[in-house]
C-alpha cells in the first residue's frame, strides 16, 4: 500500500510541477469548450442543447491530450523497469500510475466543467448531474486510455496512434455521460445513465490493469 | 494438432492442401448466391429491386464481424500459447475485415438513398458497424508503429482482446442511443422470417464470402510466412557480408 501511495504521490507531485500537463489539459479543455459558440453561433437555445455533448467531447479529448507521455517518461529513464521489478504488482503500480492521471486530468476537468456549463447556458438541473457523470466517467477516461499508452510505448507516432487506439473504445461513456446529463435536463431520472457508467468504470477498473501490465511487460522485453 | 500447427513449414502445408477447396467454395458460392439473388430472385414487394443490394450488404456485415472473432480468437490463442501461427493469421485477417466493413457501409449507404431517403443516418446498427470499422483500422495502424514483428503482434494481440471484450458494450450503448435500422430476420427464435427465395441465395453467397476469406487468409499467411523468412534471410547474409 505504501508503495502504491508513493507511486501516485511521485506522479502528482510531477503532474502539479511545472513540467506537469495540469495546467495545460485545464487550458484545452476551456479553449475547445469556448470554440463551439464561435462556431455553432451563440443563440442560447443551441447552446443549452449541445452543451452536454459539447463539454463531454472536449473533456474526452483533453483527457487524452496528456496521455501518450503517462508511461514514455518512466520509460525513457528507466522507471518503469524498476517497477516492473519491483514487490508491488506491475499492474497495481500502473493502477497507481492511472490513479495520479486522473488525479491531473479528470478531477480537474469534472470540477472546472459547472462553471463551463453556465457559459454554455446548460439547465440548472442538469448542473450537478453532470459534475456526477463526469466524476464517475473520467476514470473510465484514464485506464483505457492507459492500455492505449501502455501499447504504443516506443511506437512510431505513438502520440496520435493513442487517440486512434482508444477513441471507439470509449464511446460508451460518451453515450452515457451526455444521456445522464440529457436526461436529467428532460426531467427524467439519470439514474439509469448513471449507473451504467459506474459499472463501465468498475468494470474496466477491475479488467485493465491486467491489460495495461501485459502491455507495459511487452514494452520492457 | 493444435501445437503440430506452430510449425511454420507444417502450417504452409496445410493451407496449400485447404486453399483450392476455399477457392471452389468461394467462386461457386459467390456465384450462384449472386446470380440467383441479382438475377432471378424476385423483387421485394416494398423495396422492389433495390432489395438485391442486400445480397453483398448482408454477408458483408456479418464476414466483418465473423472476421473480427476469429481474430480477437486468434490473438488470445498468441497471448496464452505464444502460438506464433495464430498471430500471423490474426494480422491477415485485419485487412480482410475491414474491407468486408467497407463493402457493408458503402451498400447500406447506396440502399439507404432510396429507401431512407438519406445517405447516412446515424442509427445504431450504421453507427456500430463504423466503429468497427476503427477497431480495424486502429488494429492495423499498431502492427505498422512497429519495427520489432515480435513486439507489434503480442501489442496487437491485446489490443484486439480490448476490443472484443467492449465491442458488444458499444453495440448495446449504442443500440440504446438510437435506432432505425430493422431488427434481425435470419436468425431468430421462430425461425427465419424471410421467403425462402430471398433465404436461399443469401446464404449461398454468405457461404461464398466465407469461403473467399479462407482462400484469401491461406495466401495472406503464406505470404506473411515467407516474407519473414525473407527477413531472416537478408539478416543474416547482411551479417555474413560485415563477417566477412
Amino acid at each position: 500500500m505504501s508503495a502504491f501511495l508513493a507511486i501516485v504521490g511521485r506522479d502528482l507531485r510531477l503532474g502539479f510541477g511545472a513540467q506537469g500537463a495540469l495546467l495545460t489539459t485545464l487550458l484545452f479543455f476551456v479553449l475547445a469548450v469556448s470554440l463551439f459558440p464561435l462556431g455553432v453561433g451563440p443563440e442560447p437555445q443551441i447552446l443549452a442543447r449541445i452543451s452536454a455533448g459539447v463539454i463531454w467531447v472536449a473533456a474526452l479529448l483533453a483527457a487524452l491530450l496528456s496521455l501518450d507521455r503517462l508511461f514514455q517518461g518512466d520509460q525513457e529513464d528507466g522507471t518503469l523497469d524498476l517497477l516492473a521489478q519491483a514487490p508491488l504488482p506491475l499492474g497495481l503500480a500502473a493502477l497507481a500510475k492511472v490513479l495520479a492521471h486522473w488525479l491531473t486530468t479528470g478531477l480537474p476537468l469534472s470540477l472546472m466543467a459547472p462553471l463551463l456549463a453556465l457559459l454554455l447556458q446548460m439547465d440548472s438541473e442538469a448542473i450537478p448531474v453532470l459534475l456526477l457523470a463526469l466524476l464517475l466517467g473520467t476514470p473510465s477516461l484514464s485506464l483505457i486510455g492507459a492500455i492505449g499508452a501502455a501499447l504504443t510505448l516506443g511506437a512510431k507516432r505513438g502520440a496520435v496512434l493513442v487517440p486512434l487506439l482508444t477513441l471507439p473504445l470509449l464511446i460508451p461513456v460518451l453515450i452515457f455521460g451526455v444521456g445522464a446529463v440529457e436526461a436529467a435536463a428532460y426531467g427524467l431520472s439519470a439514474s439509469p445513465h448513471l449507473l451504467l457508467l459506474g459499472a463501465f468504470f468498475a468494470g474496466s477498473l477491475a479488467l485493465s490493469p491486467f491489460a495495461i501490465a501485459g502491455a507495459i511487460k511487452l514494452a520492457l522485453e | 494438432m493444435f501445437h503440430a500447427l506452430a510449425n511454420p513449414a507444417r502450417f504452409l502445408r496445410l493451407m496449400a492442401a485447404i486453399r483450392p477447396w476455399a477457392a471452389g467454395v468461394a467462386v461457386l458460392g459467390l456465384l450462384s448466391g449472386l446470380g440467383w439473388g441479382l438475377l432471378y430472385s424476385p423483387p421485394d414487394y416494398q423495396q422492389g429491386e433495390t432489395v438485391r443490394i442486400m445480397y453483398i450488404h448482408v454477408p458483408s456485415a456479418w464476414m466483418a464481424m465473423f472476421i473480427y472473432a476469429v481474430m480477437a480468437g486468434a490473438s488470445g490463442v498468441t497471448l496464452i500459447w505464444r502460438h506464433p501461427v495464430a498471430e500471423l493469421a490474426a494480422k491477415a485477417s485485419a485487412p480482410v475485415g475491414a474491407a468486408f466493413t467497407i463493402i457493408c457501409l458503402v451498400t447500406g449507404s447506396l440502399w439507404g438513398k432510396p429507401m431512407w431517403g438519406t445517405w447516412w443516418v446515424w442509427d445504431a446498427r450504421l453507427t456500430s458497424m463504423l466503429i468497427l470499422f476503427f477497431l480495424y483500422l486502429g488494429y492495423i495502424a499498431l502492427w505498422e508503429a512497429f519495427d520489432d514483428p515480435a513486439r507489434a503482434g503480442r501489442a496487437a494481440a491485446i489490443l484486439a482482446l480490448v476490443g472484443a471484450i467492449n465491442l458488444p458494450i458499444i453495440k448495446f450503448s449504442v443500440d440504446w442511443w438510437n435506432t432505425l435500422h430493422q431488427p434481425a430476420s435470419v436468425l431468430t427464435l421462430e425461425g427465419p422470417k424471410i421467403h425462402p427465395d430471398i433465404l436461399w441465395p443469401l446464404i449461398l453467397t454468405a457461404l461464398g464470402a466465407k469461403g473467399y476469406y479462407v482462400w484469401l487468409l491461406t495466401l495472406r499467411v503464406r505470404a506473411e510466412i515467407l516474407s519473414r523468412q525473407a527477413r531472416i534471410l537478408r539478416f543474416a547474409a547482411a551479417t555474413d557480408r560485415r563477417a566477412g
